[in-house]
């Protein structure tokens, strides 16, 4: 960010919720990793509790983050860019802990469609590029935060409307098969649910993405489309 | 999915003032040869709250003193340009002062209640500019202190002293003084510096009262309260206006560089 603040405690408290917010950014990208490795078919009984003993962690960090964040307002009464830093970091940690909750769904319904082997290109290949796709995406977007790159985030938005495509392509796949055979209707149902749950955390990094264009241009980009952020990011 | 939502408003780094009170134009000041206030272009607006903040020695106390040519009781020190006010140039020499103070009346950072009793604190200024009836005097008395929130403290002891009043019942009195006299516009500078923090909500609480009936200008060290008060923020360095515009604007996206440092406490 710009220069130091006179009162260099606040500096300190403010790189605290900017670290805290990587550190569960970082916690939250091995869970996903976790979760894509048990979309593949190897059987990995310990994969599991990692996944549920990530997503605890996850979630204490958003309450000891956001508990940060309450305490710098109501001690530094920040203003300008520090109150939209500030703002941004407890949005995103919710962003962040909500992705947490996705990863945990996609890992235990991976595991319970295991071994319905008529679907196993679709989880095996599409859903699983589409979920590294989404891990791609919120590494992203937690580098554009680090760096407070608008560019890179605007740039993210767009990645959002190719997992949104996937999600529809893997959706039509599914449906073909449950109609050839009504067998797969409930493995296939829960590969939606596994595919719905990485759309949902493009949309949670896309929404990363647009705190970081908040923080830095100072203007709410929620809900404008990639047009006009993207017009948003290129003026001065 | 994606839905086009009309974007909020950018404002200009001067948000327009319709029917300003006060009109700054290529206002400029010297204490002798030191340049003090350098072409400072600025609209007060009516019934609104102005504040000025800035570091010290930046000119907005300066500022504030040339709206009422209160630097004229000083040799030495001039302003040129122009403030123009109902309809004139109020530097111009032809001005009454007197009846300029009375039009903008000033509150100062140390409470001043004059050496006498509640009631003479108030009626002393009305009789230099009025001739009233007992009746009518009592009633005035008795409207600035309701509108100066200390009725309610003092209407049983308005023979006692001013001075025996706290700090911020000191300040309220002499903010009861100043609209005794129907002024149009109230300076106030630094009026809570030297209050504790529940007479300085008092006051506070009050500024957004008499805004309903005067404009205020203030300067204040204290950016929270020029954040909490004012509908309208000027941030000054070294005698140059540096930014204007509304206050909500100044604390969350202000347009300068320099006003950003200095708001986040960034500034040296």
């Amino acid at each position: 960010m710009t220069q130091d603040h006179t009162n260099k405690q606040f500096d300190v408290e403010m790189e605290g919720i900017r670290s805290g917010v990587l550190s569960m950014g970082g916690m939250v990208e091995k869970q996903l990793t976790r979760a894509i490795k048990a979309l593949s078919q190897e059987e990995d009984a310990d994969l599991l509790d990692a996944v549920g003993a990530d997503e605890a962690a996850i979630n204490q960090l958003q309450i000891n983050i956001d508990q940060q964040c309450a305490q710098i307002i109501a001690r530094r009464q920040p203003a300008a860019v520090d109150l939209r830093m500030v703002l941004t970091v407890s949005k995103i940690v919710n962003d962040l802990e909500r992705i947490g909750d996705e990863v945990k769904k996609i890992a235990y319904k991976a595991a319970q469609t295991r071994g319905s082997d008529q679907l196993t290109r679709v989880r095996y290949y599409d859903v699983g590029r589409a979920a590294a796709n989404a891990l791609a995406m919120l590494q992203h977007a937690l580098d554009a935060f680090a760096r407070l790159d608008v560019e890179r985030a605007a740039s993210i938005i767009d990645e959002d409307e190719a997992i949104d495509a996937a999600f529809s392509a893997i959706l039509r796949q599914l449906i073909s098969y449950m109609m050839e055979d009504p067998r797969t209707i409930t493995p296939a149902l829960e590969i939606v649910f596994i595919a719905k749950s990485i759309e949902r955390i493009g949309d949670h990094a896309k929404n990363i993405a647009e705190a970081v264009v908040q923080v830095v241009k100072g203007k709410d980009v929620r809900h404008s489309s990639a047009k006009q952020i993207r017009a948003e990011v290129a003026q001065p | 999915m994606e839905t086009l939502v009309a974007t909020p408003e950018v404002r200009t780094e001067h948000a327009p003032i319709t029917a300003p009170k006060m009109s700054m134009r290529n206002l400029d000041f010297y204490y002798g040869k030191f340049h003090a206030l350098k072409n400072v272009n600025l609209d007060v607006a009516e019934r609104r709250v102005t504040a000025f903040i800035g570091p010290s020695g930046c000119g907005k106390s300066t500022l504030l003193r040339t709206l009422n040519r209160m630097y004229s009781l000083y040799p030495g020190q001039r302003a040129t340009g122009q403030i123009l006010f109902n309809g004139e140039n109020l530097l111009d020499a032809t001005v009454d002062l007197n009846m300029l103070r009375a039009k903008v009346g000033m509150v100062f950072q140390k409470p001043t209640p004059f050496p006498m009793s509640i009631y003479e604190n108030i009626a002393f200024g009305i009789r230099l500019y009025e001739n009233l009836s007992e009746r009518e005097m009592d009633e005035r008395v008795e409207t600035a202190l309701a509108k100066a929130a200390i009725l309610d403290e003092v209407k049983d002891k308005l023979k006692q002293s001013g001075m025996a009043l706290s700090g911020g019942q000191q300040q309220r009195l002499c903010i009861a003084r100043a609209i005794a006299v129907q002024p149009d516009v109230l300076l106030l500078d630094e009026p809570t510096s030297a209050l504790d923090p529940i007479s300085t909500a008092k006051i506070e609480e009050l500024l957004s009262d008499l805004k309903r009936d005067y404009t205020i200008a203030m300067v204040t060290h204290n950016m929270q309260q020029a954040a909490r008060v004012s509908d309208f923020t000027a941030y000054m360095y070294l005698g140059d206006l540096i930014e204007f515009g509304e206050t909500d604007q100044i604390f969350l996206r202000p347009m300068r560089k320099e006003t950003e440092d200095y708001i986040t406490g960034r500034f040296g």
